[in-house]
Protein backbone atom coordinates (compact mmCIF):
# COMPACT_ATOMS: atom_id res chain seq x y z
CA UNK A 1 0.00 0.00 0.00
CA UNK A 2 1.37 3.20 -1.00
CA UNK A 3 1.80 5.70 1.61
CA UNK A 4 -0.77 8.32 0.53
CA UNK A 5 -3.14 5.72 0.12
CA UNK A 6 -3.86 6.10 3.94
CA UNK A 7 -6.15 8.26 4.83
CA UNK A 8 -4.96 11.53 7.20
CA UNK A 9 -5.76 10.40 10.80
CA UNK A 10 -3.29 6.95 9.98
CA UNK A 11 -0.87 8.84 8.70
CA UNK A 12 -0.66 10.98 11.74
CA UNK A 13 -0.83 8.10 13.57
CA UNK A 14 2.06 6.43 11.39
CA UNK A 15 3.96 9.98 12.20
CA UNK A 16 2.74 9.97 15.94
CA UNK A 17 4.13 6.06 16.78
CA UNK A 18 7.35 7.20 14.61
CA UNK A 19 6.71 4.51 11.91
CA UNK A 20 7.49 7.13 9.56
CA UNK A 21 8.54 10.96 9.22
CA UNK A 22 7.90 13.77 8.37
CA UNK A 23 10.57 13.51 5.57
CA UNK A 24 9.55 9.61 4.41
CA UNK A 25 6.12 11.76 3.31
CA UNK A 26 8.07 14.81 1.27
CA UNK A 27 10.16 12.08 -0.34
CA UNK A 28 6.86 10.14 -0.72
CA UNK A 29 5.48 13.63 -2.91
CA UNK A 30 8.68 14.10 -4.72
CA UNK A 31 9.44 10.92 -5.46
CA UNK A 32 5.91 10.08 -7.11
CA UNK A 33 5.69 13.34 -8.69
CA UNK A 34 9.01 12.07 -11.18
CA UNK A 35 7.29 9.36 -11.94
CA UNK A 36 4.18 10.06 -12.87
CA UNK A 37 3.79 13.94 -13.44
CA UNK A 38 5.83 13.42 -16.85
CA UNK A 39 2.13 11.90 -18.07
CA UNK A 40 -0.23 14.13 -16.16
CA UNK A 41 1.40 17.07 -16.09
CA UNK A 42 -0.26 18.49 -12.51
CA UNK A 43 2.31 20.85 -11.58
CA UNK A 44 3.48 24.72 -12.85
CA UNK A 45 6.36 24.95 -10.00
CA UNK A 46 7.71 22.87 -7.56
CA UNK A 47 9.00 23.98 -3.74
CA UNK A 48 11.32 20.75 -3.41
CA UNK A 49 14.01 22.73 -1.57
CA UNK A 50 12.17 24.43 0.95
CA UNK A 51 9.53 21.64 1.98
CA UNK A 52 12.68 19.76 2.38
CA UNK A 53 13.76 21.70 4.74
CA UNK A 54 10.74 22.44 6.55
CA UNK A 55 10.19 18.68 7.11
CA UNK A 56 13.47 18.39 8.32
CA UNK A 57 13.15 20.94 11.07
CA UNK A 58 9.79 19.53 11.88
CA UNK A 59 11.46 16.10 12.35
CA UNK A 60 13.88 18.16 14.64
CA UNK A 61 10.68 19.11 16.40
CA UNK A 62 9.27 15.38 16.53
CA UNK A 63 12.22 14.71 18.38
CA UNK A 64 11.72 17.14 20.76
CA UNK A 65 7.91 15.92 21.62
CA UNK A 66 6.45 18.94 19.48
CA UNK A 67 4.19 17.45 16.86
CA UNK A 68 0.79 18.30 17.69
CA UNK A 69 -2.69 18.23 15.27
CA UNK A 70 -3.26 16.00 12.94
CA UNK A 71 -2.29 18.14 10.01
CA UNK A 72 1.14 18.26 11.29
CA UNK A 73 4.19 16.78 8.64
CA UNK A 74 1.38 16.93 5.74
CA UNK A 75 2.25 17.30 2.55
CA UNK A 76 -0.16 19.61 0.29
CA UNK A 77 -0.62 21.11 -2.82
CA UNK A 78 -1.73 24.36 -3.77
CA UNK A 79 -4.01 25.74 -7.07
CA UNK A 80 -1.62 28.03 -8.72
CA UNK A 81 -4.41 30.96 -8.22
CA UNK A 82 -3.48 31.02 -4.44
CA UNK A 83 -0.71 33.56 -3.48
CA UNK A 84 2.02 32.04 -1.46
CA UNK A 85 4.82 34.12 -0.27
CA UNK A 86 7.98 33.59 -2.29
CA UNK A 87 6.66 30.87 -4.36
CA UNK A 88 5.83 31.92 -7.83
CA UNK A 89 2.18 32.14 -7.96
CA UNK A 90 1.08 32.51 -12.11
CA UNK A 91 -3.08 31.79 -12.30
CA UNK A 92 -1.13 29.71 -15.32
CA UNK A 93 -0.99 33.08 -17.13
CA UNK A 94 1.49 34.63 -18.86
CA UNK A 95 0.84 37.62 -17.15
CA UNK A 96 1.92 36.29 -13.93
CA UNK A 97 4.59 34.07 -15.03
CA UNK A 98 7.45 35.73 -13.18
CA UNK A 99 4.59 37.11 -10.28
CA UNK A 100 6.71 36.27 -6.85
CA UNK A 101 3.97 37.50 -4.17
CA UNK A 102 4.83 39.32 -0.96
CA UNK A 103 2.93 37.94 1.46
CA UNK A 104 0.31 34.65 1.67
CA UNK A 105 -3.00 34.09 1.73
CA UNK A 106 -5.19 33.46 4.47
CA UNK A 107 -5.53 29.85 4.08
CA UNK A 108 -2.06 28.87 3.34
CA UNK A 109 -0.78 30.78 6.59
CA UNK A 110 -3.26 28.34 8.23
CA UNK A 111 -2.37 25.43 7.06
CA UNK A 112 1.10 26.51 7.58
CA UNK A 113 0.47 27.39 11.32
CA UNK A 114 -1.55 23.78 11.13
CA UNK A 115 1.44 22.06 10.08
CA UNK A 116 1.14 21.11 6.21
CA UNK A 117 4.07 21.45 3.70
CA UNK A 118 3.44 22.98 0.55
CA UNK A 119 5.08 20.61 -2.52
CA UNK A 120 4.20 23.00 -4.95
CA UNK A 121 1.51 25.23 -7.01
CA UNK A 122 -1.36 22.90 -9.23
CA UNK A 123 -1.75 23.70 -12.76
CA UNK A 124 -5.18 25.32 -13.72
CA UNK A 125 -7.41 27.49 -16.42
CA UNK A 126 -6.29 30.32 -17.03
CA UNK A 127 -7.13 32.54 -13.97
CA UNK A 128 -9.69 29.67 -13.52
CA UNK A 129 -11.59 30.47 -16.47
CA UNK A 130 -12.33 26.93 -18.31
CA UNK A 131 -13.69 23.61 -17.31
CA UNK A 132 -10.82 21.22 -18.47
CA UNK A 133 -7.48 22.89 -17.62
CA UNK A 134 -6.73 23.25 -21.16
CA UNK A 135 -7.09 27.04 -21.02
CA UNK A 136 -3.42 27.41 -19.10
CA UNK A 137 -0.21 29.42 -20.63
CA UNK A 138 1.81 26.94 -19.16
CA UNK A 139 0.44 22.97 -20.22
CA UNK A 140 -2.62 20.88 -20.43
CA UNK A 141 -3.05 17.91 -17.92
CA UNK A 142 -3.99 14.62 -18.42
CA UNK A 143 -6.35 12.85 -16.64
CA UNK A 144 -5.04 9.98 -14.58
CA UNK A 145 -7.89 7.78 -15.44
CA UNK A 146 -7.31 7.75 -19.27
CA UNK A 147 -4.49 10.50 -20.79
CA UNK A 148 -6.81 10.95 -23.57
CA UNK A 149 -9.56 12.78 -21.34
CA UNK A 150 -9.16 16.01 -19.77
CA UNK A 151 -8.63 15.80 -15.78
CA UNK A 152 -11.34 18.77 -15.55
CA UNK A 153 -11.39 22.74 -14.41
CA UNK A 154 -10.19 24.79 -13.54
CA UNK A 155 -8.81 22.80 -10.68
CA UNK A 156 -7.73 20.24 -13.11
CA UNK A 157 -3.88 20.12 -11.28
CA UNK A 158 -5.41 19.61 -8.18
CA UNK A 159 -7.73 17.04 -8.75
CA UNK A 160 -4.88 14.65 -10.81
CA UNK A 161 -2.53 15.51 -8.29
CA UNK A 162 -4.16 13.84 -5.84
CA UNK A 163 -6.01 11.25 -7.85
CA UNK A 164 -2.48 10.43 -8.87
CA UNK A 165 -1.07 9.85 -5.59
CA UNK A 166 1.55 12.88 -5.96
CA UNK A 167 0.32 14.76 -2.62
CA UNK A 168 -2.75 13.82 -0.40
CA UNK A 169 -5.02 16.25 -0.37
CA UNK A 170 -4.90 19.75 -2.28
CA UNK A 171 -6.87 23.41 -2.23
CA UNK A 172 -8.97 24.24 -5.07
CA UNK A 173 -11.02 27.14 -5.56
CA UNK A 174 -14.80 26.92 -7.00
CA UNK A 175 -16.38 29.68 -8.79
CA UNK A 176 -18.73 28.10 -11.16
CA UNK A 177 -17.85 24.31 -10.58
CA UNK A 178 -14.19 24.46 -10.60
CA UNK A 179 -13.24 21.99 -7.59
CA UNK A 180 -16.52 19.49 -7.78
CA UNK A 181 -16.09 19.15 -11.54
CA UNK A 182 -12.35 18.06 -11.58
CA UNK A 183 -12.68 15.84 -8.55
CA UNK A 184 -15.88 14.40 -10.20
CA UNK A 185 -13.68 13.46 -13.51
CA UNK A 186 -10.45 12.57 -11.78
CA UNK A 187 -12.73 10.18 -8.71
CA UNK A 188 -12.24 12.01 -5.93
CA UNK A 189 -13.68 14.34 -2.84
CA UNK A 190 -14.19 18.22 -3.63
CA UNK A 191 -15.90 20.66 -1.60
CA UNK A 192 -17.20 23.87 -2.54
CA UNK A 193 -17.86 25.62 1.28
CA UNK A 194 -20.66 28.17 2.12
CA UNK A 195 -19.94 31.08 -0.05
CA UNK A 196 -17.84 32.92 3.35
CA UNK A 197 -17.00 30.23 4.85
CA UNK A 198 -13.36 30.32 3.63
CA UNK A 199 -11.37 33.28 3.42
CA UNK A 200 -10.68 34.58 -0.07
CA UNK A 201 -7.84 36.69 0.93
CA UNK A 202 -5.06 35.98 -1.43
CA UNK A 203 -6.97 34.16 -3.58
CA UNK A 204 -6.61 35.98 -7.21
CA UNK A 205 -9.95 37.21 -7.68
CA UNK A 206 -11.84 36.19 -10.97
CA UNK A 207 -15.76 36.44 -9.51
CA UNK A 208 -15.77 37.71 -6.01
CA UNK A 209 -19.42 37.21 -5.38
CA UNK A 210 -18.96 33.78 -6.54
CA UNK A 211 -15.41 32.21 -5.48
CA UNK A 212 -14.71 29.92 -2.71
CA UNK A 213 -11.81 27.96 -1.95
CA UNK A 214 -11.85 23.95 -0.87
CA UNK A 215 -10.01 21.09 -0.24
CA UNK A 216 -9.84 18.24 -2.52
CA UNK A 217 -9.09 15.01 -1.08
CA UNK A 218 -9.32 11.20 -1.43
CA UNK A 219 -11.57 11.33 1.37
CA UNK A 220 -14.57 12.90 3.38
CA UNK A 221 -13.33 12.50 6.71
CA UNK A 222 -9.64 14.19 5.02
CA UNK A 223 -11.64 16.95 3.59
CA UNK A 224 -13.80 17.54 6.91
CA UNK A 225 -10.35 18.02 8.86
CA UNK A 226 -8.84 20.24 5.86
CA UNK A 227 -12.01 22.31 5.76
CA UNK A 228 -11.69 22.34 9.87
CA UNK A 229 -7.74 24.57 9.42
CA UNK A 230 -9.21 26.39 7.14
CA UNK A 231 -12.51 27.90 7.88
CA UNK A 232 -13.64 30.52 9.77
CA UNK A 233 -13.70 34.89 10.08
CA UNK A 234 -10.68 37.08 8.36
CA UNK A 235 -9.92 40.10 9.11
CA UNK A 236 -8.67 40.61 5.67
CA UNK A 237 -11.57 39.20 4.06
CA UNK A 238 -15.04 41.10 4.65
CA UNK A 239 -16.85 38.49 2.31
CA UNK A 240 -15.71 35.98 5.32
CA UNK A 241 -18.94 35.18 7.85
CA UNK A 242 -18.78 35.89 11.40
CA UNK A 243 -20.45 32.33 11.80
CA UNK A 244 -19.16 30.02 14.38
CA UNK A 245 -16.77 26.73 12.50
CA UNK A 246 -18.44 23.56 14.27
CA UNK A 247 -16.10 20.76 14.79
CA UNK A 248 -17.39 18.93 11.29
CA UNK A 249 -15.18 15.51 11.92
CA UNK A 250 -17.22 15.07 14.91
CA UNK A 251 -20.27 14.99 12.34
CA UNK A 252 -19.60 12.08 10.65
CA UNK A 253 -21.53 9.68 12.24
CA UNK A 254 -22.78 7.72 9.52
CA UNK A 255 -26.21 7.98 10.33
CA UNK A 256 -28.65 9.78 8.04
CA UNK A 257 -31.32 8.22 9.36
CA UNK A 258 -34.51 9.95 8.79
CA UNK A 259 -32.76 12.50 6.58
CA UNK A 260 -35.04 14.58 4.15
CA UNK A 261 -33.42 13.90 0.31
CA UNK A 262 -34.39 16.31 -2.70
CA UNK A 263 -33.95 15.33 -5.94
CA UNK A 264 -34.43 17.94 -8.76
CA UNK A 265 -35.80 16.90 -12.12
CA UNK A 266 -34.11 18.71 -13.65
CA UNK A 267 -30.78 17.36 -12.45
CA UNK A 268 -32.01 13.95 -13.95
CA UNK A 269 -33.46 15.19 -17.25
CA UNK A 270 -32.80 17.03 -20.48
CA UNK A 271 -29.24 17.01 -20.81
CA UNK A 272 -27.80 14.54 -17.84
CA UNK A 273 -26.07 11.36 -19.79
CA UNK A 274 -27.52 8.07 -18.89
CA UNK A 275 -24.50 6.88 -17.42
CA UNK A 276 -24.96 9.80 -14.76
CA UNK A 277 -28.43 9.28 -13.81
CA UNK A 278 -27.98 5.74 -13.52
CA UNK A 279 -25.12 6.32 -10.87
CA UNK A 280 -27.16 9.17 -8.64
CA UNK A 281 -30.75 6.53 -8.92
CA UNK A 282 -28.04 4.19 -7.65
CA UNK A 283 -26.42 5.97 -5.45
CA UNK A 284 -30.25 6.96 -3.72
CA UNK A 285 -30.85 3.44 -3.07
CA UNK A 286 -27.69 2.87 -1.20
CA UNK A 287 -28.90 6.35 0.96
CA UNK A 288 -32.20 4.81 1.34
CA UNK A 289 -30.62 1.60 2.64
CA UNK A 290 -29.31 3.98 5.35
CA UNK A 291 -32.40 4.95 6.43
CA UNK A 292 -33.05 8.25 4.39
CA UNK A 293 -36.06 9.10 2.04
CA UNK A 294 -36.32 11.10 -0.79
CA UNK A 295 -38.16 12.93 -3.73
CA UNK A 296 -38.29 14.60 -6.51
CA UNK A 297 -38.74 18.03 -6.30
CA UNK A 298 -37.83 21.20 -8.85
CA UNK A 299 -35.66 24.02 -8.85
CA UNK A 300 -37.12 25.77 -11.53
CA UNK A 301 -34.67 28.30 -12.69
CA UNK A 302 -31.33 25.67 -13.37
CA UNK A 303 -31.71 25.84 -16.95
CA UNK A 304 -31.53 29.74 -16.82
CA UNK A 305 -28.04 29.47 -15.00
CA UNK A 306 -25.50 28.96 -17.05
CA UNK A 307 -26.48 32.52 -18.97
CA UNK A 308 -26.93 33.77 -15.72
CA UNK A 309 -23.74 32.62 -14.56
CA UNK A 310 -21.73 33.75 -17.18
CA UNK A 311 -23.20 37.53 -17.49
CA UNK A 312 -22.24 37.81 -13.82
CA UNK A 313 -19.09 36.07 -13.68
CA UNK A 314 -17.78 37.48 -16.61
CA UNK A 315 -18.75 41.13 -15.12
CA UNK A 316 -17.46 40.40 -12.31
CA UNK A 317 -14.07 39.47 -14.01
CA UNK A 318 -13.87 42.23 -16.54
CA UNK A 319 -13.54 44.35 -13.39
CA UNK A 320 -11.30 42.34 -11.20
CA UNK A 321 -9.06 42.20 -14.28
CA UNK A 322 -8.19 45.27 -15.02
CA UNK A 323 -5.55 45.43 -12.63
CA UNK A 324 -3.34 43.48 -15.03
CA UNK A 325 -2.07 46.98 -16.76
CA UNK A 326 1.73 46.27 -16.78
CA UNK A 327 2.79 48.73 -14.18
CA UNK A 328 2.68 47.41 -11.11
CA UNK A 329 3.42 43.82 -10.90
CA UNK A 330 3.15 41.34 -13.78
CA UNK A 331 3.26 40.92 -17.51
CA UNK A 332 4.52 44.80 -19.26
CA UNK A 333 4.84 44.58 -23.15
CA UNK A 334 7.80 46.20 -24.92
CA UNK A 335 7.95 49.25 -26.91
CA UNK A 336 4.73 50.49 -26.10
CA UNK A 337 4.41 54.41 -27.18
CA UNK A 338 2.20 56.15 -24.71
CA UNK A 339 0.22 55.01 -21.89
CA UNK A 340 -3.30 53.48 -23.58
CA UNK A 341 -0.82 51.37 -25.80
CA UNK A 342 0.77 49.72 -22.67
CA UNK A 343 -2.57 48.55 -21.11
CA UNK A 344 -3.68 47.54 -24.76
CA UNK A 345 -0.32 45.90 -25.63
CA UNK A 346 0.22 44.35 -22.30
CA UNK A 347 -3.02 43.06 -21.83
CA UNK A 348 -3.27 41.63 -25.38
CA UNK A 349 -0.24 39.63 -25.31
CA UNK A 350 -0.74 38.83 -21.24
CA UNK A 351 -4.46 36.88 -21.72
CA UNK A 352 -5.33 33.87 -23.68
CA UNK A 353 -8.52 32.93 -25.02
CA UNK A 354 -10.67 32.56 -22.84
CA UNK A 355 -9.53 34.77 -20.25
CA UNK A 356 -9.88 37.86 -23.33
CA UNK A 357 -13.38 36.43 -24.22
CA UNK A 358 -14.76 36.53 -20.86
CA UNK A 359 -13.30 40.16 -20.06
CA UNK A 360 -15.32 41.05 -23.46
CA UNK A 361 -18.56 39.39 -22.65
CA UNK A 362 -18.44 41.20 -19.03
CA UNK A 363 -17.28 44.78 -20.40
CA UNK A 364 -20.01 44.59 -22.78
CA UNK A 365 -22.80 43.55 -20.20
CA UNK A 366 -21.52 46.72 -17.55
CA UNK A 367 -21.17 49.00 -20.91
CA UNK A 368 -23.68 52.28 -21.49
CA UNK A 369 -26.90 50.94 -22.61
CA UNK A 370 -26.50 47.15 -22.46
CA UNK A 371 -26.04 46.95 -18.45
CA UNK A 372 -29.84 47.09 -17.58
CA UNK A 373 -30.70 44.28 -20.50
CA UNK A 374 -27.65 42.02 -19.18
CA UNK A 375 -25.48 42.64 -15.73
CA UNK A 376 -28.98 43.72 -14.13
CA UNK A 377 -30.90 40.75 -15.27
CA UNK A 378 -28.72 38.30 -14.69
CA UNK A 379 -28.94 39.81 -11.07
CA UNK A 380 -32.53 39.31 -10.91
CA UNK A 381 -32.23 35.87 -11.84
CA UNK A 382 -29.65 35.06 -9.61
CA UNK A 383 -32.49 36.29 -7.27
CA UNK A 384 -34.46 33.61 -8.67
CA UNK A 385 -32.37 30.82 -8.31
CA UNK A 386 -30.93 31.58 -5.20
CA UNK A 387 -35.38 31.16 -4.07
CA UNK A 388 -35.61 28.02 -5.99
CA UNK A 389 -32.85 26.55 -3.24
CA UNK A 390 -34.50 28.20 -0.30
CA UNK A 391 -37.57 26.77 -1.17
CA UNK A 392 -36.39 23.00 -1.24
CA UNK A 393 -34.55 23.62 1.83
CA UNK A 394 -37.61 24.84 3.74
CA UNK A 395 -38.51 21.10 3.74
CA UNK A 396 -35.36 18.97 2.98
CA UNK A 397 -32.15 18.84 4.53
CA UNK A 398 -29.48 17.94 1.22
CA UNK A 399 -30.36 18.30 -2.22
CA UNK A 400 -28.22 15.24 -4.83
CA UNK A 401 -28.42 15.05 -8.11
CA UNK A 402 -25.08 14.66 -10.40
CA UNK A 403 -21.92 16.33 -10.35
CA UNK A 404 -21.34 16.97 -13.98
CA UNK A 405 -24.02 15.49 -17.32
CA UNK A 406 -21.26 13.24 -18.15
CA UNK A 407 -17.55 11.75 -17.20
CA UNK A 408 -14.37 13.77 -18.14
CA UNK A 409 -14.39 14.09 -22.20
CA UNK A 410 -11.79 14.16 -24.36
CA UNK A 411 -8.65 16.58 -24.70
CA UNK A 412 -9.26 19.51 -27.54
CA UNK A 413 -13.38 18.17 -27.63
CA UNK A 414 -15.06 21.46 -26.48
CA UNK A 415 -12.38 23.84 -27.07
CA UNK A 416 -13.44 25.62 -29.76
CA UNK A 417 -16.88 25.50 -28.53
CA UNK A 418 -17.18 27.45 -25.76
CA UNK A 419 -21.26 27.36 -25.11
CA UNK A 420 -21.10 23.49 -24.87
CA UNK A 421 -18.25 23.63 -22.82
CA UNK A 422 -19.82 26.13 -20.51
CA UNK A 423 -23.08 23.63 -20.51
CA UNK A 424 -20.95 21.25 -18.95
CA UNK A 425 -21.35 23.29 -15.50
CA UNK A 426 -25.09 23.26 -15.63
CA UNK A 427 -25.26 21.64 -12.80
CA UNK A 428 -22.72 23.04 -10.37
CA UNK A 429 -23.48 26.78 -11.06
CA UNK A 430 -26.54 27.42 -9.26
CA UNK A 431 -25.20 26.26 -6.40
CA UNK A 432 -22.32 29.10 -6.69
CA UNK A 433 -25.03 31.55 -7.79
CA UNK A 434 -26.99 30.68 -4.51
CA UNK A 435 -23.64 30.41 -2.18
CA UNK A 436 -24.57 27.05 -0.75
CA UNK A 437 -21.82 24.35 0.17
CA UNK A 438 -22.11 21.60 -2.07
CA UNK A 439 -19.68 18.16 -2.41
CA UNK A 440 -18.72 15.54 -5.11
CA UNK A 441 -17.77 12.41 -4.31
CA UNK A 442 -17.24 9.17 -6.15
CA UNK A 443 -20.51 7.77 -7.07
CA UNK A 444 -19.24 5.29 -10.06
CA UNK A 445 -17.54 4.34 -12.99
CA UNK A 446 -18.43 4.45 -16.88
CA UNK A 447 -16.19 2.76 -19.67
CA UNK A 448 -13.58 3.10 -17.08
CA UNK A 449 -14.07 6.93 -16.27
CA UNK A 450 -15.33 7.83 -12.58
CA UNK A 451 -18.88 9.84 -11.87
CA UNK A 452 -19.37 12.24 -8.92
CA UNK A 453 -22.15 12.61 -7.19
CA UNK A 454 -23.38 16.35 -6.12
CA UNK A 455 -24.55 16.83 -2.10
CA UNK A 456 -25.73 20.21 -1.72
CA UNK A 457 -26.51 21.69 1.37
CA UNK A 458 -28.47 24.91 3.19
CA UNK A 459 -25.73 27.83 3.73
CA UNK A 460 -23.22 27.18 6.62
CA UNK A 461 -24.24 23.57 7.09
CA UNK A 462 -21.10 21.42 5.40
CA UNK A 463 -21.68 19.55 8.99
CA UNK A 464 -24.66 17.61 7.08
CA UNK A 465 -22.99 17.87 3.36
CA UNK A 466 -20.10 16.06 5.04
CA UNK A 467 -22.12 13.58 6.81
CA UNK A 468 -24.16 12.06 4.45
CA UNK A 469 -21.17 11.99 1.99
CA UNK A 470 -19.44 10.11 4.37
CA UNK A 471 -22.50 7.65 5.19
CA UNK A 472 -22.70 6.70 1.33
CA UNK A 473 -18.66 6.63 1.03
CA UNK A 474 -18.28 4.12 3.51
CA UNK A 475 -21.27 2.48 2.30
CA UNK A 476 -19.68 2.13 -1.18
CA UNK A 477 -16.13 0.93 -2.36
CA UNK A 478 -15.72 3.82 -5.14
CA UNK A 479 -12.94 5.56 -3.03
CA UNK A 480 -10.90 2.94 -2.76
CA UNK A 481 -9.93 2.57 -6.22
CA UNK A 482 -7.22 4.00 -7.96
CA UNK A 483 -6.23 4.69 -11.65
CA UNK A 484 -3.26 2.50 -12.89
CA UNK A 485 -0.33 5.01 -14.41
CA UNK B 1 -29.36 38.91 -37.20
CA UNK B 2 -26.64 39.18 -35.08
CA UNK B 3 -26.93 41.12 -31.90
CA UNK B 4 -23.32 42.29 -32.15
CA UNK B 5 -21.48 44.06 -35.02
CA UNK B 6 -17.48 44.03 -35.34
CA UNK B 7 -17.65 48.13 -34.77
CA UNK B 8 -19.22 47.61 -31.22
CA UNK B 9 -16.79 44.43 -30.48
CA UNK B 10 -14.33 47.04 -31.34
CA UNK B 11 -15.42 49.55 -29.18
CA UNK B 12 -15.62 46.96 -26.63
CA UNK B 13 -12.39 45.96 -26.66
CA UNK B 14 -11.24 49.35 -26.12
CA UNK B 15 -13.08 50.09 -23.30
CA UNK B 16 -11.44 46.33 -22.12
CA UNK B 17 -8.10 47.64 -22.77
CA UNK B 18 -7.38 44.82 -25.44
CA UNK B 19 -6.27 44.80 -29.07
CA UNK B 20 -7.30 42.43 -31.96
CA UNK B 21 -6.34 41.82 -35.02
CA UNK B 22 -9.00 41.86 -37.77
CA UNK B 23 -9.09 37.95 -37.78
CA UNK B 24 -9.91 37.58 -34.16
CA UNK B 25 -12.54 40.63 -34.15
CA UNK B 26 -14.26 38.29 -36.37
CA UNK B 27 -13.68 35.13 -34.36
CA UNK B 28 -14.58 37.38 -31.28
CA UNK B 29 -17.87 38.88 -33.01
CA UNK B 30 -18.97 35.73 -33.70
CA UNK B 31 -18.00 33.92 -30.36
CA UNK B 32 -19.54 36.99 -28.34
CA UNK B 33 -22.91 37.19 -30.53
CA UNK B 34 -23.45 33.49 -30.16
CA UNK B 35 -22.79 33.72 -26.17
CA UNK B 36 -25.24 37.12 -26.46
CA UNK B 37 -28.02 35.42 -28.10
CA UNK B 38 -27.91 32.44 -25.51
CA UNK B 39 -27.87 34.87 -22.84
CA UNK B 40 -31.37 36.27 -24.24
CA UNK B 41 -33.19 33.61 -22.73
CA UNK B 42 -32.76 35.33 -19.65
CA UNK B 43 -36.16 37.50 -21.07
CA UNK B 44 -38.44 34.26 -20.93
CA UNK B 45 -38.73 35.30 -17.50
CA UNK B 46 -40.37 38.15 -16.20
CA UNK B 47 -38.02 40.18 -13.37
CA UNK B 48 -40.32 43.13 -12.99
CA UNK B 49 -40.48 42.96 -9.33
CA UNK B 50 -37.29 40.98 -9.11
CA UNK B 51 -34.56 42.43 -6.64
CA UNK B 52 -30.87 42.02 -8.19
CA UNK B 53 -28.57 39.60 -5.71
CA UNK B 54 -25.40 41.15 -5.99
CA UNK B 55 -24.17 39.53 -3.00
CA UNK B 56 -25.69 36.04 -1.34
CA UNK B 57 -24.92 36.82 2.38
CA UNK B 58 -26.88 39.24 4.24
CA UNK B 59 -24.10 41.47 5.28
CA UNK B 60 -24.04 45.55 5.48
CA UNK B 61 -21.11 47.54 5.38
CA UNK B 62 -18.32 45.92 7.76
CA UNK B 63 -16.61 47.84 10.51
CA UNK B 64 -13.07 47.54 12.07
CA UNK B 65 -10.92 49.43 13.90
CA UNK B 66 -8.85 52.18 12.45
CA UNK B 67 -5.97 51.46 13.77
CA UNK B 68 -2.61 52.73 12.27
CA UNK B 69 -0.57 49.58 10.54
CA UNK B 70 2.79 49.36 9.29
CA UNK B 71 2.87 49.47 5.65
CA UNK B 72 4.63 46.69 3.01
CA UNK B 73 8.44 47.50 2.72
CA UNK B 74 9.34 49.68 -0.51
CA UNK B 75 11.42 46.72 -1.79
CA UNK B 76 9.13 43.94 -1.31
CA UNK B 77 6.33 46.31 -3.28
CA UNK B 78 8.85 46.93 -6.18
CA UNK B 79 10.07 43.07 -6.36
CA UNK B 80 7.07 42.19 -9.20
CA UNK B 81 7.37 45.79 -10.94
CA UNK B 82 8.10 45.18 -14.53
CA UNK B 83 10.31 48.59 -14.81
CA UNK B 84 11.31 50.88 -11.67
CA UNK B 85 13.80 53.35 -10.47
CA UNK B 86 14.99 54.83 -7.27
CA UNK B 87 11.92 53.71 -5.23
CA UNK B 88 9.54 54.58 -8.25
CA UNK B 89 7.62 52.81 -10.92
CA UNK B 90 7.86 53.90 -14.20
CA UNK B 91 6.01 53.97 -16.98
CA UNK B 92 5.62 55.80 -20.66
CA UNK B 93 4.70 59.03 -20.92
CA UNK B 94 1.42 59.97 -19.93
CA UNK B 95 1.19 63.62 -22.10
CA UNK B 96 1.83 63.91 -25.35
Amino acid sequence: MALFDYKLKDLHELLHKKEIAVSDLVDESYKRIKEVDGKIQAFITLDEERARERAKNMDDAVARGEDSGVLFGMPIGIKDNIVTKGLRTTCASKMLENFDPIYDATVVEKLRNAGTITIGKLNMDEFAMGSSTETSYFQKTYNPWNLERVPGGSSGGSAAAVAAGEVPFALGSDTGGSIRQPAAFCGIVGLKPTYGRVSRFGLVAFASSLDQIGPMTKTVEDNAYLLQAIAGLDQNDSTSANVPVPNYVEQLTGDIKGLKIAVPKEYLGEGVGEAARNAVLEALKVLEKLGATWEEVSLPHSKYGVATYYLLASSEASSNLARFDGIRYGYRAKDAQNLIDLYKKTRSEGFGDEVKRRIMLGTFALSSGYYDAYYKKAQQVRTLIKKDFDDVFKKYDVIIGPTTPTPAFKIGELIDDPLTMYANDILTIPVNLAGVPGISVPCGFHNGLPLGLQIIGKHFDEGTVYRVAHAFEQATDYHKQKPQL
Amino acid sequence: MSRISKEQVAHVAHLARLSFSEEELEKFTHQLDAIITYAEQLNELDTSNVKPTSHVLDMKNVMREDVPEKGLPREEVLKNAPDHQDGLIRVPSILE
